[in-house]
């Protein structure tokens, strides 16, 4: 039985001053160090708008086109700077909109605060004007939610919401808050929240777990490593780093896991999962030691659980209590945080090299780079391809940009092929695989870290669905660099079809409007691209303009993306063509 | 482990908070899991509520969705036991005709065969009330039904665990 650690601190601000519950809600989120939120106003939440022009040389906040921009620009803050992002709305849409955003941080550990205005706490039940159960419905998508009905409770509310968001494995959290509680006054005091006494957010990290993962590691002839977000969540890069040169391990990543450790490490052999590379996915059966850290074996990584790695001793590092033997049945589990966890193995583990274990991957990736990668990036035939563009966006940004990604074959693209210098440099929308993710999570990013180049990739399809957030880009003259790669498909599904429907193609033909025509509309600057011969020139000018910059790409129409991993097939029957 | 599906009694000691119902019955429908009974009460810990949930599962299953209701912020803990491993009750109330006390009745001898009583007679009707197992009171319903029964209502389990719950010490370690 588990025994909480966590202790209660009491050092509470001991000024108190009688203010407006919307006025408290501003000054909780600057206690919290909030100077940004993104979000759209509406009638419950008016009380709060009106005190945001009030301290709005101390926070800004971002008119986004859509509440589900919001989200998504909080989630892009989130991810490259590891602080808590946040969202505001009204009630009813303006918080029903929120979801998408919610659900896909909730997958993707995102540490996200979402405030809602609700209606006067007389009329809940009522159905009164945009009146919706805002709580009933992010239940099962957030980490944490409640609802505030009176001026006084908003305080510990706020405390408790960012607490939840960013301790322990990070989510995202919902404070719904009534009018009336906006409009109260009360004697406003605020305590930062140190602990929550059913809540523990990072288990005790047990010696004797990690002296068996040691000693299994330290036996091993063929360990290989997967590593996910947790490494990043958990700040552990660098002690990561540290043990996988220490015991020489070859280490494969996941989609969110990318950027963890750079590109060009001789230890880093690329992704695994559905269209990740060939060597990790093929040798994870046959390695005799799979050391798993800060990952969730989603299905997209492990193909059918019943031939995943069965051979092999599994080790898993999680903090999580609840991932632990979800998917794949482990041997050895290391609960704790990342950092702590394998800062604690590093001294328990011999130094290793494993020389032969190496060369197998090295003879796998050589096969994948003369069928898949050869052709991918540095292709010769007509039509441009999307790895092309990803490697010209190497030659030119050098793998110092944060790259952050849509969803579907470009992502893939994206993920395969972009190099990354350092950490948190790859957003994209993971499990919940959320079209529209990447324009505007692009400009949270880009507001987070302004002295990054922040790059925004996205397909025709998924750029559709949140281009309105155009127009945040123009008025808050963003700088995000934005690229769609134009196949006029929906061209994951398409490829799906071609391979699986026998390419009817239901529905995935995109007709498309004049992209830059509309780019130019919010006074971005703007370029198409159809030839092989313009792209390193066009590419060259996006990167060298100050502001915000558009770059269409006309890419082959059916190009697909392998290698590819088929639902229900094992991880080692991965498809090279 | 165990692929078969067996009863499971769930106790889930939590905050007192609006909502958590939803939360703990979304992690069951997200799964298509269907809950036999559930019953929330206070529990031995002041402000500490206790639920008590029944479910059939396997126990791969049970283990999982236990890790998912821990993982709730408003969860202290929560618990699966077996059938054996408890001492569990449910409850129910029969209303049926006052008619059928008059006369040459046997209902004096089934209420006592059961081990049941009765809470109230008027000229119209009168309530038997049951507490015991789920089987007990399936028996009792067999019998009365052929008499007619005007309303009947079960309560969801309650049960206790034989060994010791250590829910106390986990939250005194906070408190210290």
């Amino acid at each position: 039985m588990d025994t909480k650690t966590i202790k209660k601190e009491t050092n509470t601000t001991q000024t108190t001053e009688r203010i407006s519950g919307s006025e408290a809600i501003i000054k909780c989120l600057l206690a919290e160090g909030v100077d940004i939120l993104y979000g759209y106003p509406g009638g419950a939440i008016m009380p709060v708008y009106d005190q945001l022009y009030k301290y709005q040389d101390k926070i800004h906040h971002v008119l986004t086109r859509h509440e589900q921009g919001a989200t998504h620009s909080a989630q892009g803050y989130a991810r490259i700077s590891g602080k808590v992002g946040v969202a505001i709305a009204t009630s009813g849409p303006g918080a029903t909109n929120l979801i998408t955003g919610i659900a896909d941080a909730q997958i993707d550990s995102t540490p996200m605060v979402c405030i809602t205005g609700q209606v006067a706490s007389h009329l809940l039940g009522s159905d009164a004007f945009q009146e919706t159960d805002i709580v009933g419905i992010s239940t099962p998508v957030t980490k944490w939610n409640c609802q505030v009905t009176k001026a006084s409770q908003i305080p510990e509310a706020i405390a408790k919401a960012f607490y939840i968001a960013k301790s322990g494995r990070p989510g995202p959290v919902l404070v719904d808050i009534t009018k009336d509680a906006q409009f109260e006054e009360f004697d406003f005091k605020y305590k930062k929240c140190k602990g929550i006494r059913s809540y523990n957010p990072i288990p005790k990290l047990d010696h004797k777990a990690l002296e068996a993962a040691a000693k299994l590691i330290n036996k091993a002839k063929k360990p290989m490593i997967v590593w996910g977000q947790g490494v990043i969540l958990g700040e552990a890069e660098a002690q990561f780093k540290a043990v996988v040169e220490k015991a020489g391990i070859p280490a494969a990543w996941t989609i969110l896991g990318a950027s963890a450790m750079p590109t060009s490490h001789p230890l880093n052999i690329g992704m695994v999962g559905m269209h990740g590379n060939y060597a990790p996915n093929v040798l994870t059966n046959q390695c005799d030691v799979l050391i798993a850290i800060g990952m969730r074996f989603d299905d997209r990584v492990t193909g059918n659980l019943a031939t995943y790695a069965k051979q092999a001793k599994v080790i898993h590092f999680e903090i999580d209590p609840a991932e632990i033997d979800k998917n794949v049945k482990t041997d050895v589990a290391v609960l704790g945080d990342a950092k702590q966890s394998l800062a604690a193995l590093l001294p328990l583990l011999e130094e290793k090299t494993h020389p032969e274990w190496h060369q197998q991957f090295k003879d796998l990736y050589a096969i994948e780079y003369e069928k898949v990668i050869k052709n991918d990036i540095h292709p010769t035939k007509e039509g441009l391809t999307m790895g092309e563009v990803l490697q010209e966006i190497n030659n030119q940004t050098k793998g110092d940009a944060a790259i952050v990604t849509d969803v579907g074959q470009h992502q893939m693209i994206a993920c395969r092929y972009a190099n990354f210098n350092k950490t948190r440099s790859n957003i994209t929308s993971g499990g919940l695989g959320t079209m529209g993710f990447g324009l505007p999570a692009a400009i949270g990013a880009k507001m987070a870290a302004p002295d990054r180049e922040v790059i925004s990739i996205s397909g025709d399809g998924g750029y559709q669905m949140t281009i309105q957030e155009l127009g945040t880009i123009f008025q808050q003259k963003t700088p995000v660099k934005i690229v769609v790669l134009n196949n006029e498909f929906l061209g994951m599904v398409r490829q799906w079809q071609e391979l699986f429907f026998d390419k009817r193609y239901a529905s995935t033909e995109m007709t498309n409007p004049d992209f830059v025509a509309i780019a130019k509309g919010y006074s971005i600057a703007a370029q198409k691209v159809t030839k092989r011969e313009e792209l390193k020139d066009a590419v060259a000018k996006m990167i060298n303009t100050d502001g915000p910059y558009f770059l269409e790409v006309c890419v082959e129409k059916e190009g697909k993306v392998f290698p590819m991993i088929e639902t229900g097939a094992s991880v080692s029957d991965i498809r090279l063509e | 482990m165990n692929q078969e599906n067996k009863l499971y009694t769930v106790t889930i000691y939590t905050e007192n908070n609006i909502g958590l119902l939803n939360r703990i019955s979304a992690i069951f429908q997200r799964r298509h899991i269907n809950v036999e009974s559930i019953n929330s009460s206070v529990s031995e810990i002041e402000n500490v509520t206790k639920w008590i949930m029944v479910v059939k599962l396997s126990e791969e299953q049970i283990k999982k969705i236990i890790g998912q209701i821990e993982k709730q912020v408003e969860v202290i803990k929560a618990y699966y036991h077996t059938e054996d491993e408890i001492i569990y009750q449910e409850s129910c109330i029969f209303k049926m005709k006052s008619d059928l006390l008059f006369g040459d009745s046997q209902f004096p001898d089934i209420i006592k065969e059961n081990n049941a009583r009765i809470v109230i007679v008027n000229k119209q009707f009168f309530v038997i009330e049951k507490s015991g197992k789920k089987e007990e009171i399936d028996d009792l319903y067999k019998v009365l039904s052929t008499y007619g029964i005007m309303q009947f209502t079960r309560s969801g389990r309650i049960a206790i665990t034989k060994d010791e719950m250590k829910i106390s010490t986990m939250l005194e370690a906070f408190q210290n």
